[in-house]
């Protein structure tokens, strides 16, 4: 072997002791970077802790919400239509939530009042309708698994108008382009605004809608539960049935309904939740 | 004589430690989503047991008297607990596929999946650890109970994904629900996959102290101390 010759290098020593250091040796720059990487795991959890909140939660939570809700907001379509049963499937109901319903509501002075109406017509922008303003409307009955963010779930059958047929015949105020002219209509989906703001008649309870999710063929405005008209408690004498989003967005006694392009506060959404609690 | 040898390649030993934290937070905040809705008991014969009793959110603080300061506050915080779930779960995921995908690619797997011999061999083994039998099977890298264990916990982990998308877009991927015989259904077993992990975690702790510090170094830094003479265990 010259001298100019290099030695291959040899993973094994010769020696025992030497492999029990050099071994030592790893072990030390590996424990180094471990500290490093836990320090730097209880730092993350520290440093997101104490965000400021945006509605209920750290904001990098809030914000990580927004992208998951973009993300299936995405593949959400009016075609994914919530699973349906047979009426030997209904359970129980559940009450769950008074928020919105502290008195009991007088069902012969109810309305329902609607803005943002389309006003092109010579309608006006606000108007209040009755019970049988919406059973006018045609009837559809769906039973569906109504799903709580808690976690339960019960089948149950609903009664009642689609959103839907309600704004195809009491028009929201479609979107206008720059110069103030309607939008025709895309693929055959009118220039409705972009979301929907449904309230108790107290206001103590509300929802913010997308309105995608607002036509969906399952949302109803509905009266009867379980083949009868809903009791108090369940939100007589009308409510909310959206399959495709948790129960929280099922607002009972509707009092207001308002159409805008603003995305609406959101009762849950405001306590941490997401705001479009999409199933 | 002794020699270093490699055990645990560095891309494997990233995986093990990136999901440790992920998976513990997964957990964590999978307990802040379940004490909304804490339904699942276990019947044995008449005794029933409910998971988890109400001092486990918050031990050392009672109820009743409002008095105590407990060592840690599980319950109140489900919209908390989703916030975290539904950002860490994609972590858990990427890290998941790209740990399965490194077994398929490095011919790694090849030491985790069972063979014809595993369950004959993992009876042995835990015969041995329990006493009840003198000698060790010998194995490769991992004997025969390590093997459907690691594979099992893989499986779990394709599980906890599949019934958790199952449970949280259960109308946009009904199918996924449905396939697993409904919504509640889909709950359940994502519930008891995360206690099979619990199980997992458990014996694993057990089993790295059983076999020592060169064990559990070779999990840091990769490599163990091997007596030339004997086979690689």
């Amino acid at each position: 072997m010259t001298a100019n010759e290099e030695q291959p290098i040899k993973l094994t020593p010769p020696d025992d002791s030497d492999v029990e250091q050099q071994m030592r040796r790893m072990s030390r720059r590996s424990l180094v970077k471990g500290a490093v990487g836990i320090a730097f795991v209880l730092g993350a959890r520290h440093w997101v802790d104490t965000r400021r909140t945006r509605q209920g939660i750290p904001w990098p939570l809030r914000r990580a919400l927004q992208v998951n809700e973009e993300i299936w907001h995405d593949f959400a379509s009016t075609g994914h239509l919530a699973p349906t049963f047979r009426s030997t499937q209904i359970t129980r109901a559940r009450t769950n939530g008074d928020v919105g319903l502290s008195d009991i509501q007088d069902l012969s002075t109810w309305t329902l009042k609607v803005s943002g109406l389309d006003t092109s017509t010579g309608d006006p922008d606000t108007r209040s309708f009755t019970l049988d303003d919406i059973k006018k409307l045609p009837a559809h009955t769906i039973i569906t698994q109504f799903k709580c963010i808690e976690g339960w779930s019960y089948i149950m059958s609903w009664r009642g108008a689609r959103l839907v047929d309600f704004m195809e015949k009491y028009s929201p105020a479609l979107k206008t382009d720059d110069s103030g002219n309607p939008l025709p209509p895309v693929n055959g989906v009118p220039a409705y605004p972009n979301f929907v703001s449904m309230s108790t008649p107290d206001k103590q309870y509300f929802v913010g809608l997308d309105m995608q999710s607002a036509r969906h063929p399952q949302t109803l405005l509905c009266y009867e539960m379980n083949g009868k008209p809903l009791t108090q408690e369940h939100g007589a004498p009308l409510r909310l049935i959206i399959p495709v989003k948790y129960g929280v967005k099922n607002i009972k006694r509707i009092g207001n309904i308002h159409y805008t392009n603003q995305r609406p506060a959101d009762y849950w959404a405001e306590q941490g939740y997401d705001w479009y609690a999409e199933l | 004589m002794k020699r270093i040898e490699e055990k645990h390649p560095l891309a494997i030993r990233w995986f093990h430690w990136i999901n440790f934290p992920v998976l513990a937070v997964m957990i964590w905040s999978g307990l802040l989503i379940y004490w909304a809705n804490d339904i699942y008991h276990v019947r044995l014969e008449t005794v029933s047991v409910h998971l988890f009793p109400s001092w486990f959110y918050h031990p050392g603080y009672h109820e009743a008297t409002n008095k105590g300061h407990a060592l840690w506050h599980l319950d109140y915080r489900l919209a908390e607990g989703m916030a975290w779930h539904f950002l860490f779960f994609w972590f858990f995921a990427i890290n998941g596929i790209l740990y399965v995908s490194f077994l398929a690619l490095s011919g790694q797997w090849r030491e985790i999946a069972p063979t014809r011999d595993s369950l004959r061999q993992a009876v042995q083994v835990v015969l041995h650890d329990l006493h009840l039998r003198k000698n060790a099977p010998s194995h490769a890298k991992y004997n025969g109970a390590q093997r459907l264990a690691y594979t099992s916990i893989v499986l779990m982990g394709a599980g906890s994904l599949v019934t958790g998308l199952a449970i949280y877009k259960p109308i946009q991927l009904s199918w996924i629900t449905n396939l697993l015989g409904g919504y509640e259904m889909a709950r359940f077993l994502h519930f008891w996959l995360t206690m099979g992990y619990v199980a997992f975690f458990v014996i694993h702790i057990l089993q790295v102290i059983r076999a020592g510090w060169n064990n559990f170094r070779a999990m840091v830094t990769g490599y163990i101390i091997a007596d030339k003479e004997a086979p690689l265990s």
